[in-house]
């Protein structure tokens, strides 16, 4: 595998205090918003190692979220496919039905330890909407979500969720009316509002320090992964896999992991239709270097620098950009970023249904998609540990109308 | 010298407040952009910003976006924006320009390239809104070709950062008058007169106000302790929609004029 960045000694070293993983990651934004985030990332350094506040996110976790999620042994599906064991990671079985409300949980706990009264969020699919209006109806907090007009339009069933959970949803009609475009409509009321909203990041992205805080709260899904592994099988999986649009599920489980150079790791990207059509969201696999949302990171833009617009069947991976972090293990060497298209998302959406009885989410139908190739890989007495990041239920319509069901 | 210092040092002879008008490259029509700089400066403008138009404008109000996507559904890239400037620059030697924009176009461009064709060009300075102080490694080429790098200032801005901000200023200092995004209307004259008032007690360099300046009376009460005035979103509003170029000199020329009337009369009061 080729690296361009010499692998670090230690991967959970990083970022550097001026959110810096290697070359990408940092603070690329408007002078306005420097203020902000600097009392933000001090404020969680703080928290961070506040045994008070760790209590309070641990309990939150254990009886709001329903942590720890288990690990499954994929027994059927594992020998439909003949090659190495799959498991997956159960973070559909979370309250809300993703990994999203382990990072909206704890943000909202500093949110509040900061005095805010108001969250603002962005979303794409409506799952971290719907995790951000949870957590804010449950704080008393009032809670203001931005979502592309096309998404809205996609995703009716989580617009609705969100409403009724007290949350406004704000049509974005800007740019390509989707996740990116909510982004920059968020980080404009941010920049508007700083005194009394604190803006709930759904991702890996975006402005130090969220790539890292948003990290840090999702990577409670490897630490336990990793203790179950050990606990119930004595070893650890030869490789693990997730799918990647801005990839906070995906660093979620593979933090954890990064020092454990035997276990491989792979990312799965959004192919949409295909890698050489140009419609997909692969920054990492068919993208370059560049400044997107405050970071710099694997950007998808033409040569002129102009963000391109993505296609994936599953609104969640639809995003031009992607965590810094992931940028930087892609360059070490340490990860690999692989496409998966819609087709095989769909394909892996049916047969872990039909084999296991669970609905995955269309986003984590291409981890799934991507374990089954990689079980194939590998002996028998092989594992290969996949994060199921969210139930399907919010797709059930996007399925049926796709293969052409009236419901 | 290079041509901010200059300008801004004959504003500070004649006692003039600089008058600096931001048009979005290629809005309301490519043909028309050169004629259109020629214009600003016949209506008084003493210094240009040139917005390079980008996908995700995330520091932006409504009215420049909207400017930025027309343009580039035109095509308007960088090279057309630097052949722009080379042409303005043909027949105008004195009025500075500055290219304010985001990182991601001049990433892709290449920096060391950029920099070399934009001092080529004629550009001044470059304004990159979504750079701050910490990542000013990020187009060290820029200022290595010789052009300035103007930075921001905010009322969000802390003391401390306030100080290295102002120790590093080039050309002048933009202070963002309030907290938000361009063309949004929420002055509060005295407020930003008293953070005015803190950066010049620190910087060598002038300080330009800008963000919901958007006519004669609000660009008066400004100019009463800023160096210049920045007039963006109000104006670009103004352009869109004109037929054809000529028709976007005339009201660019409507709309600077009493602004520059109202500069002037408060200049000569002083004097």
């Amino acid at each position: 595998m080729t690296s361009k960045i010499a692998p670090p000694e230690d991967f959970h070293a990083y970022p550097d205090a001026r959110g810096r993983f290697g070359p990408y990651g940092g603070v690329y934004v408007a002078e306005t918003l420097m203020a902000p985030l600097e009392a933000l990332a001090e404020t969680y350094l703080r928290l961070r190692d506040d045994p008070q506040f760790r209590a309070e996110l641990d309990r939150d976790l254990a009886h709001y979220v329903g942590r720890p999620s288990p690990i499954y042994h994929a027994e059927r599906l594992s020998a439909e496919v003949g090659g190495a064991q799959i498991l997956l990671k159960r973070e559909d079985l979370n309250h809300t039905g993703a990994h999203k409300i382990n990072n909206t949980v704890g943000q909202a706990l500093v949110a509040r330890r900061m005095g805010k009264t108001r969250i603002i969020a962005e979303t794409g699919a409506g799952q971290h909407g719907v995790a951000s209006a949870t957590v804010a109806a449950r704080l008393g907090l009032k809670c203001v979500v931005y979502m592309g007009a096309v998404d809205i339009e996609r995703q009716a069933i989580n617009v609705y969720r969100m409403k009724l959970l007290g949350a406004e949803v704000v049509p974005v009609t800007s740019g390509s009316k989707t996740l990116k475009d909510a982004l920059n409509e968020a980080l404009r009321d941010w920049v508007t509002n700083v005194a009394d909203t604190f803006y709930i990041i759904g991702t890996v992205a975006g402005p130090h320090p969220y790539p890292m805080m948003v990290r840090d709260f999702n990577a409670i899904v490897g630490r336990e992964a990793r203790a179950q592994m050990l606990a119930q099988y004595g070893r650890l999986p030869d490789a693990i896999t997730a799918c990647v649009g801005g990839g906070s599920n995906a660093i979620g489980l593979f933090h954890a992991f990064l020092n454990d150079r035997r276990v491989r790791i792979v990312g799965a990207e959004a192919a949409g239709e295909g890698l050489a059509t140009g419609r997909h969201a692969a920054s990492l696999a068919a993208g370059r270097p560049g400044v997107l949302h405050g970071n710099r990171t694997y950007v998808i833009c033409d040569d002129n620098g102009q963000i391109g617009e993505t296609h994936s069947i599953s609104a969640g991976l639809d995003y031009p950009g992607v965590g810094p972090e992931h940028a930087f293990l892609k360059d070490t060497g340490r990860a690999e970023y692989v496409g998966v298209s819609d087709d095989e998302a769909l394909a892996a959406f049916h047969r872990l249904a039909r084999t296991e009885g669970i609905l995955a989410a269309l986003e984590s139908s291409h981890a799934v998609a991507q374990a089954i190739k990689l079980a194939r890989e590998y002996p028998k007495d092989a594992i290969v540990l996949c994060n199921l990041s969210g139930r399907g239920d919010k797709d059930v319509h996007t399925i049926a109308q796709r293969e052409g069901i009236t419901l | 010298m290079n041509r901010i210092d200059q300008r801004f040092a004959e504003l500070k002879a004649a006692g003039r407040t600089g008058l600096i008008p931001f048009v979005t490259a290629g809005d309301p029509s490519p043909e028309g952009v050169v004629p259109l700089l020629h214009a600003l400066v016949a209506a008084g403008a003493d210094l240009i910003e040139l917005g390079v138009p980008f996908s995700d404008p995330m520091a932006d109000g409504p009215v420049i976006q909207h400017a930025g996507e027309r343009a580039l559904a035109k095509g308007v890239g960088l090279d057309a924006i630097l052949a722009w400037v080379r042409a303005f620059r043909a027949t105008d030697m004195a009025t500075p320009v500055v290219l304010m924009g985001y990182l991601n176009p001049i990433e892709v461009h290449g920096y060391e390239r950029f920099a070399r064709e934009a001092a080529q060009a004629g550009v001044d300075g470059v304004l990159l809104v979504d750079c701050p102080l910490e990542e000013a490694d990020t187009g060290a080429a820029i200022r290595a070709a010789g052009l300035c790098r103007i930075q921001l200032a905010a009322p969000t801005t802390s003391a401390a950062r306030l100080e290295r901000l102002c120790g590093a200023a080039e050309g002048f200092l933009y202070y963002v008058s309030f907290a938000g995004i361009t063309g949004a209307a929420r002055l509060s004259v005295a407020e930003i007169e008293s953070r005015v008032g803190a950066i010049r007690a620190r910087a060598q360099a002038p300080v330009a106000v800008g963000f919901g300046v958007r006519d004669a009376a609000s660009a008066a009460a400004i100019a009463a302790f800023a160096d210049a005035v920045v007039i963006g979103s109000a104006l670009v509003q103004r352009l869109a929609g004109s037929a054809d170029a000529a028709e976007t000199c005339a009201r660019a020329q409507a709309f600077l004029a009493p602004i520059r009337g109202a500069l002037d009369a408060r200049a000569a009061h002083a004097a």
